[in-house]
């Protein structure tokens, strides 16, 4: 046992006083019912042609019993996804300082190139002399990232960024086996993202901890002892998940590589160094890079997001399929049927198609816009905006690593010096009443009650300074063990939810109000 | 530039609050020799939004989209009318740029969307409970194979010769690192071939198998029922996977969960998505109750607030990386969840009628459109029952008939030989897949086309 | 009946006889700490435990947490109820809350696990 439990049920009460309208709404905050209250099984909102009349060639499998889908007419529709969307934050709207997600601005250019037709309304297993253009597009975008990352080689096609972690960790299996070396354990640090280790073990490695020394890094004695014949590789976050460059990740990557492993580097944070440090000149093997997170695709909810790999020149070989190579004015895709030619030690295919299209039209708008200088101006403002929110904040806030310099993109706070019994939750939820979302909370896992606030470049100065009052006026309430922020958020769509009520009996899709009755008598 | 609000005197100001000369001093703990001067060379500098608007026209203007030729590309990805106001609705900033709702209380938009997305989901599929999406349909395939092993504590499967070859390369790719054992097959072109293939399937199941992951519709397009595949893989403790590449079929065809299939997984492109060049996609799985625990992926659930008002959250999230890490039922973080919510709203719009409505008409073409090119001479039918794709076995190689069409601005189809290199047997086969997208016009010219080619 | 309890917060109740089944649960500090548990991953009767090796899960909404098992043998009996009802686990941790039923096959493993005013005493510490 040895995990710290938080509350998870919310207190209840608070509000009875307050007016109730009939309808339940607020003005501008609108309820809105589930589609399936809202619509009918006999409503549409398409007008679809009639389908000629033929002989059914279906063998008899038709379709007998109803399936249960619900439709609204198009007015309906747009009304209960337009209500529905008022009930959420985003960039738009507001600062979102979530730590180690990187939710910059999403630029709307973006949006319109990925709409335009040649991009979005092409087939992936069309002819490659029809789609030249799309090819010609994924080629550019690797090679940005080629050279922004000082590596020689790129995987356009894993889907997102665990999958790119995934696509690292077969190609450094493959590279081991190619040698005939059956490594099988992978190191990892304490303040990895969680999809790490979960992707180690996805892929058949057995995962053990590196602890951090006091300053948050990687401890490099530590990790030098546990390398050994047995060590296929280690997977480093840099900027690791503290906000805190990894000074000795030259000397890691040769303890590794001297050891005979290879070095994965998680790349979620990557915009603290766009621009300035080519993490190739730092003796990485692969990195994965979030298109979502660095080059502002949009995170939409939970994705969809993207994640190519930069490779060094050991690991190039091992990169999947398919790929793009460009061959004079043509582009060509290396694909099962070509790659025995010159790619012979590819691990093969790990996505059906090409990889994320939509996103690499809108990563691509992003560099081009940005350009080698703007991208260096990126990391510089993200850097300096957080450095800015550790000082702002460090008089009132626990911030466990300040002391040993500055930050990168992001400021990394405790629970240190809360009243009893209020916690980084409280403090979260009074944020989004002062209109903030959340920095992230509880990651990473080193640290107690962990807060990490990362601004990103396209926040204003005036917007820092609002978020730097209302966090130090938040913090201060949960000094001070003021009672009203353990109910926060009380101006939100809804309080705090009881998540154990949901995860202890689960309701995970609707069930006609009468086939619930059933089942409860 | 136009995305950095910070201006000098701003910088000047906060370096002063940091206590930093200049901002070189924050990065100190980057090596010396890994710090760059100044721009990296090599690239160009920053561009307006017209010059990168007129850059990227251009590049798309090279490619042939589908809505400018007659078009009937199909096995895995389909072109269908999406109405306008889906994509409006997505492009609305609080969905379009909200984070994944791990603070529900400002999230219910999104959480509220997902719920509907997995009741539809499951619905549609005809089990009792889907996820919240995955990365698209082949990933979704391999992750169901992982997850029968989880239950039946087995390694392995047996893969159906109708399993789009991308996926099974996905799964192939994967088993080799997880030492599942995979049985697989190609198709064949000759009459009756997917019933071959459920005759391979119903031998191979035995004591040891986890599961058997079959494609319905197949690649080669066609319907199939799972009723005795299922029987038999309960009698012997293994799961049935069955994997969906084209939902419109299930307004017309028996669901896989109807059929007795525990686990369906599938690409849910075709509902609201758009083809994108191949992504991003929509994964769609969903599994029978007592399973879900083994599932992977996001779950919203339904559940109160403090008041007692009804809201949603993530739930069961234990299964999930950023609390199980090593234990995780996967590595999957991100889910698909804008093209979850696209499909959530055209679905809605749709509605039963409609998807009904769409299905009847995607069948409807694609039987006319079939019997029409099966006249060409040089042309047959492969046969079998179908939905809105068939096959057609064609008196030449295929690949280098698409090509000639493709020069006349014909997007005629997939080519067998594209997606078997290597497997002679299928070189002369072509995929033709027919939806409400595709008019008689379209038909005729295809038709005369291809006698053209095969002429 | 006598109690023991080991570092990794479960306890372990024998009858008496040496021969006799024991019972394992996880300790009031432990379910203090865990908070609100949702579901309980029990072994099934017929399973055999390794003293010091998972043999059950517990989990809340943000955590999961193995048990280990405090000693080997084959399970006789799991804790059907804590299906329906997990908060057993909370309400009544070392009572109905139970996990397993676990037969003892060397009373010998008991050695080195605390009773319970040593394991008080090592829970102050913490």
């Amino acid at each position: 046992m040895n995990r710290e439990g938080r509350v998870t049920r919310p207190e209840t009460g608070g509000t009875d006083s307050e007016f109730k309208t009939f309808t339940g709404n607020r003005a501008l905050m609108l309820e809105e019912a589930l589609l399936f209250e809202v619509g009918g099984t006999d409503r549409t909102g398409v007008d679809i042609s009639p389908a000629p009349k033929v002989a059914s060639r279906l063998g008899g499998l038709e379709r007998a019993a109803p399936i249960g889908l619900y439709g609204l007419s198009e007015p309906e529709a747009v009304r209960h996804y337009t209500r529905l969307s008022r009930q959420n934050y985003g960039i738009d709207l507001g600062f979102f300082p979530l730590g180690s997600c990187t939710m910059k601005h999403n630029p709307r250019l973006n949006e319109k190139m990925a709409r335009l037709p040649g991009f979005a309304d092409i087939h992936p297993l069309q002819p490659v002399e029809t789609v030249q253009g799309a090819f010609a597009l994924i080629y550019e975008l690797g090679e940005w990232l080629k050279t922004l990352t000082g590596m020689p080689a790129v995987a356009m096609s894993p889907k997102a960024g665990a999958h790119g972690e995934l696509c690292g960790l077969l190609a450094i299996r493959s590279a081991l086996e190619a040698r005939g070396d059956a490594r099988q354990v992978v190191l990892v640090p304490e303040s990895a993202h969680g999809t790490n280790p979960a992707t180690a073990a996805f892929c058949g490695y057995a995962v053990e901890n590196i602890p951090a020394d006091a300053e948050g890094r990687v401890d490099l004695e530590a990790l030098k002892a546990r390398l050994g014949p047995d060590v296929a590789g280690v997977m480093i976050t840099n900027p690791n998940t503290c906000g805190l460059f990894e000074r000795d990740m030259s000397a890691i990557s040769d303890a590794v590589h001297a050891a005979g492993g290879l070095v994965y580097c998680d790349g979620a944070n990557f915009n603290a160094i766009v621009g300035r440090v080519r993490p190739g000149d730092l003796g990485i093997d692969a990195m994965h890079i979030n298109l979502h997170k660095t080059f502002s695709t949009p995170h939409g909810g939970g994705g969809p997001g993207s994640g190519p790999v930069v490779f060094s020149a050991a690991l190039a070989p091992f990169a999947p399929l398919p790929f793009v190579e460009k061959d004079g004015a043509n582009y060509h895709l290396v694909e099962e049927e070509t790659a025995g030619e010159h790619h012979a030690g590819t691990f093969g295919r790990m996505v059906a198609f090409h990889g994320q299209m939509g996103m690499f039209s809108r990563a691509l708008a992003y560099i081009l816009s940005h350009g080698a200088d703007g991208l260096r101006q990126v990391s510089e403002d993200a850097v300096l905006n957080a450095n800015y929110i550790l000082r702002s904040l460090e008089d009132v806030l626990d911030a466990p690593f300040a002391g040993t310099g500055p930050c990168m993109h992001e400021a990394l706070f405790s629970d240190d010096g809360f009243a009893e019994g209020f916690t980084t939750l409280d403090v979260a939820k009074g944020l989004i009443d002062e209109g903030f979302h959340p920095m992230t909370m509880y990651f990473p896992l080193v640290v107690h009650g962990a807060m990490l606030v990362e601004p990103t470049e396209t926040e204003s100065r005036r917007a820092i300074d609002q978020f730097v009052g209302a966090l130090r006026s938040v913090a201060e309430r949960a000094r001070a063990g003021d009672p009203v922020l353990k109910a926060a958020p009380v101006f939100a769509p809804r309080r705090r939810l009881d998540e154990t009520g949901a995860a202890r009996k689960p309701v995970l899709v609707w069930r006609e109000p009468e086939v619930v009755a059933e089942a409860a008598e | 530039m136009r995305y950095l609000p910070l201006t000098d005197a701003d910088r000047a100001d906060m370096l002063a609050v940091v206590g930093a000369q200049t901002i070189d001093d924050l990065f100190v703990d980057v090596p010396e020799h890994a710090r760059l001067d100044g721009p990296i060379e090599g690239l160009p500098m920053h561009a307006s939004e017209l010059a990168v608007e007129r850059k990227l026209s251009r590049m798309a203007g090279r490619n042939l989209a589908a809505g400018d030729a007659p078009f009937f590309l199909g096995c895995g990805a389909y072109r269908h009318h999406v109405p306008a106001s889906v994509d409006h609705l997505i492009q609305r900033g609080e969905f379009l740029t909200s984070y994944t709702p791990y603070q529900p209380e400002i999230a219910q938009g999104t959480v509220q969307a997902l719920f509907e997305f997995q009741t539809q989901v499951a619905r549609l599929y005809g089990c009792d409970v889907a996820n919240a999406s995955m990365y698209d349909g082949s990933t979704a395939c391999w992750e169901a194979i992982v997850m029968a092993r989880r239950i039946t504590r087995r390694g392995r499967a047996v893969l159906s010769a109708g399993l789009h070859p991308h996926y099974v390369s996905v799964c192939t790719t994967m088993a080799r690192f997880t030492g599942d054992v995979l049985d697989t097959a190609v198709p064949e072109l000759t009459e009756g071939a997917p019933g071959d293939d459920m005759a391979r399937l119903l031998a191979a199941v035995d004591g040891d198998v986890s599961c058997v992951v079959v494609q319905n519709p197949n690649i080669l397009g066609h319907v199939a029922d799972l009723s005795e595949l299922a029987a038999r893989c309960h009698a012997k403790g293994a799961l049935l996977i069955a994997v969906v590449t084209e939902p419109v079929a299930l307004g017309a065809i028996r669901s896989p969960g109807e059929m007795g299939a525990d686990i369906v997984v599938g690409e849910g492109q075709s509902i609201g998505v758009g083809l994108n060049f191949g992504g991003p996609y929509v994964g769609l799985f969903a599994t029978r109750d007592k399973y879900v625990r083994q599932m992977p992926g996001r779950l919203a659930g339904e559940t109160v607030d403090a008041d007692g008002k009804r809201g949603f959250v993530l739930t069961l999230s234990t299964r999930e990386q950023h609390i199980r890490r090593e234990k995780a039922t996967s590595n999957i973080c991100t889910n698909s969840g804008l093209c979850a919510l696209a499909f959530t709203i055209h679905m809605s719009l749709l509605g039963e009628r409609g998807l009904r409505d769409l299905a009847a008409l995607n069948h409807a073409n694609a039987v006319q459109a079939a019997d029409r090119l099966a006249k060409v001479p040089g042309v047959e039918l492969i046969s079998g029952p179908f939905f809105n794709e068939f096959t057609l076995k064609l008196s030449k190689e295929a690949r280098p008939v698409i090509r000639a069409l493709a020069d006349d601005g014909i997007l005629g189809g997939v080519s067998l030989g594209r997606l078997y290199p290597g497997v002679d047997a299928l070189a002369n086969g072509l995929v033709v897949a027919v939806t409400e997208t595709v008019d008689e016009d379209d038909v005729t010219e295809l038709a005369d086309a291809l006698e053209e080619a095969l002429r | 009946m006598a109690f023991y309890f080991t570092r990794d917060h479960e306890w372990i109740s024998i009858d008496g006889a040496e021969d006799s089944t024991a019972t394992v649960g996880i300790t009031d500090y432990a379910q203090a700490q865990l908070g609100d548990v949702v579901f309980v991953e029990v072994p099934p009767a017929g399973t055999t435990v390794d003293k010091g090796k998972e043999a059950a899960v517990v989990e809340s909404v943000k955590a999961a947490s193995d048990v280990y098992a405090p000693v080997s043998g084959e399970v006789v009996e799991a804790n059907a109820a804590l299906e329906a009802d997990p908060s057993l686990v909370n309400t009544a941790p070392e009572t109905d809350g139970w996990f397993f039923k676990v037969k003892l096959s060397d009373a010998g493993q008991l050695d080195g696990l605390m009773d319970a005013d040593s394991y008080k005493v090592y829970c102050e510490g913490l």
